[in-house]
């Protein structure tokens, strides 16, 4: 595995230590290369990376608003189109409230224009920077800020909404999924997304400190476990067919309970809600045919 | 040709300027009574007499976002909007303020839901008058068409954005005479935007645009964005001169207000955009009372309002907009920009809605504005 930082996101940020995040971030500025110009959602990953006069940034960068980042690309890309410049990429970046919620529909305007741009959401399944609210991207039973367990409560009751299908029903050519606890994962589907000719999504899953609840040095472990659990499969679409799906050729589900039971968000569970979600799992594993 | 007039609708003035002064990037959502500007726009590239590239947004609150972003790009961008779709944005002009984009739009200025109405007053832009852009009103599309290229030249040299602000329908759909600069006259005073190498999105100098900012750094950067604006009068007037010697036209205004009326006048009515052709037409045998146009409207031209209005002693500031439970924003400006003064000054609040605004309203309040100890504010929209 190559863990090396990059120039293009410097390790001086203000991320908590271990964030899941940021080393996800940094998988995949190593697929990324020095024609690319970021446009990045207000979330934790602008937040810790830009405060004023310091930058961690080695890439031409924008923030704008935390809902547009996807037609702020729209713009770069077109202004790049007038330039005659066919050679930078346009990516951006945003976080499961960015993506899943506030910024949804100006994606699909993203989408539905066809532009070539890499859209990749940092899935950390709440709203880490103001204090893990839940998202559209929260997991069945996850206790957050606004969906909290209770004593009459097992936390969120939504299942997570399902953005691949969104984004292949946009007839995108390139859509995948992985987790920060396979950074190299990432890194090559960068590289495949950047190559594609037209819009691509990538979807990763991030491990927050604070939000999971969950010590410092776990993100990258609970990275693989949701991962070897078939909660949060390593999917690849290309052109509309799946094309990967497992980390390798025979997959043995863990239980979930191993995954869930390191998590302090879902420290609240009986065993109703396990096997609820253990059944999640199962449909995961029969769709994606892991 | 070059000063030959066309008999054109307001909306196909603006996009036929704009078409001269090539913008690479245009981006718009249609809404009435913006709409014959943009659908023009589309043609004109369809039929392949204009290169920009032209984006189909989702909401105006996209648009808005994607010029953002070929601004950033350093390009230059335009776009149209009204209404609702101005308050849809609202977020996005304040960000393009705060990143320092040289963004021009124009605002076909239309009344806000509810009820809903598509006709003309000025309640959109006046919910964005503090938002960090310079605006200027037009009182016919000659004006217009002007203000456009001036947009252009002050955005770019100060890095602020612009917004012309027209009359929905009454300029936007009424055909008059006019004059499009041509794209080789327009270069003369508007050069291609060239910014330099780290103001834009530049993977040859990689810059971090739209930081984060603790109390320790944000108060300056409002207090220098303010200082720019109103510094910007001085280079507006210079530029606004410049510009109509080149245009030959025979305006004699500052650019920023025009006063035109007795020397002495005994009353003088404050106004902007169309209705100035109204009320112009209504004192045209008057020689007792005075006409103030507001052209820019942001950054207010606080100094230039008052030493005109000093020289009488009735003041009638009539609006097409109301800051409800206070009064009209330019009264309110203008109270503000006249310390200490024994002028009766009084509000009339008309037109909203697209209610016309007739000869005989502003004869009303001709006379109304005499009156002692009148109402301070008062609607006059009985036709």
């Amino acid at each position: 595995m190559n863990n090396k930082n990059t120039k293009f996101l410097s390790p001086g940020h203000n991320g908590c230590a271990g964030c899941g995040q940021l080393s996800a971030a940094q998988a995949v500025m190593r697929g990324l290369h020095k024609n690319v110009i970021i446009a990045n959602a207000t979330g934790c990953l602008e937040v810790t990376t830009t405060a004023y006069p310091q930058s961690a940034w080695g890439l031409p960068w924008i923030h704008s608003l935390f809902e547009n980042a996807a037609a702020v690309a729209s713009g770069i890309k077109a202004a790049l189109n007038k330039k005659g410049d066919k050679k930078t990429k346009v990516v951006v970046q945003g976080g499961d409230g960015g993506t899943f919620d506030i910024g949804f529909g100006l994606i699909s305007g993203l989408w539905e224009r066809g532009e070539n741009v890499l859209y990749i959401c940092y899935d950390t399944e709440a709203y880490s920077n103001t204090g893990i609210q839940a998202s559209g991207a929260t997991p069945y039973g996850a206790s957050t800020s606004t969906s909290p367990s209770g004593t009459v409560s097992s936390g969120s009751t939504q299942r997570k909404k399902d953005m691949l299908a969104i984004a292949l029903a946009h007839n995108l050519k390139y859509v995948a999924q992985s987790s920060a606890g396979f950074p190299d994962d990432i890194t090559n589907k960068v590289k495949k997304a950047l190559e594609t000719d037209g819009p691509s999504y990538l979807q990763i899953l991030c491990p927050c400190i604070p939000g999971w609840k969950i010590n410092n040095n776990e993100a990258a472990m609970l990275g693989k476990l949701a991962v070897q659990t078939g909660l949060y499969p390593l999917l690849e679409y290309i052109n509309g067919q799946l094309s990967a799906s497992s980390i390798n050729s025979n997959f043995q589900a863990k239980a979930v309970e191993e995954y869930l039971k390191k998590q302090g968000r879902f420290k609240h569970l009986k065993e109703a809600d396990i096997s609820i979600i253990q059944k999640l799992a199962a449909e995961n594993i029969k769709k994606y045919k892991i | 040709m070059e000063n030959k007039k066309q008999l054109l609708e307001g909306s196909q003035a603006i996009a036929a300027v704009i078409k001269n002064i090539k913008p690479a990037v245009i981006s718009a959502y249609p809404i009435t009574p913006q709409t014959h500007i943009v659908e023009k726009l589309a043609k004109l590239k369809a039929d392949g007499e204009a290169d920009y590239e032209y984006l189909r947004a989702e909401s105006e609150f996209a648009a808005a976002s994607i010029i953002l972003g070929a601004s950033a790009t350093g390009v230059r961008s335009y776009s149209a909007t009204s209404s609702q779709g101005l308050l849809l944005m609202t977020e996005v002009i304040f960000n393009i303020a705060g990143l320092r984009l040289p963004v021009v739009m124009t605002c076909a200025n239309r009344a806000i839901s509810a009820p809903i109405n598509i006709w003309n007053d000025h309640s959109d832009v006046m919910t964005i008058r503090d938002a960090g852009w310079i605006h200027f009103f037009a009182d016919s599309n000659q004006e217009a068409v002007d203000l456009h290229i001036l947009a252009y030249k002050i955005a770019e040299q100060l890095r602020l954005p612009v917004m012309v602000n027209v009359d929905g329908f009454i300029l936007t759909h009424a055909f008059e005479p006019v004059i499009i600069p041509s794209s080789k006259i327009i270069k003369k005073f508007l050069p291609n935007y060239a910014p330099k190498a780290d103001q834009f999105l530049n993977p040859k100098k990689p810059m971090t645009f739209g930081i984060f900012a603790t109390p320790a750094d944000y108060f300056e950067t409002r207090e220098n964005l303010h200082h720019d604006l109103t510094a910007s009068l001085t280079i507006i007037k210079k530029e606004y001169k410049d510009l109509m010697h080149l245009l030959g036209r025979k305006n004699k205004d500052s650019g920023l207000v025009e006063y035109s009326g007795p020397k002495k006048p005994e009353t003088i009515l404050v106004a902007m955009g169309s209705v100035i052709g109204t009320i112009r037409e209504t004192l045209k045998n008057d020689q007792r009372t005075g006409l103030l146009k507001i052209k820019t409207y942001r950054p207010f031209p606080a100094k230039e309002v008052s030493q005109i209005l000093l020289t009488a002693k009735n003041i009638a500031v009539i609006e097409k907009a109301i800051s409800l439970g206070q009064a009209g924003p330019l009264f309110s400006d203008i109270q503000a920009s006249l310390p200490n003064n024994q002028l009766n000054i009084k509000n009339y609040i008309v037109g909203l809605g697209g209610r016309d605004i007739t000869q005989k309203m502003i004869r009303e309040i001709v006379t109304d504005v005499k009156k002692k100890n009148g109402q301070k504010i008062k609607f006059i929209g009985k036709i």
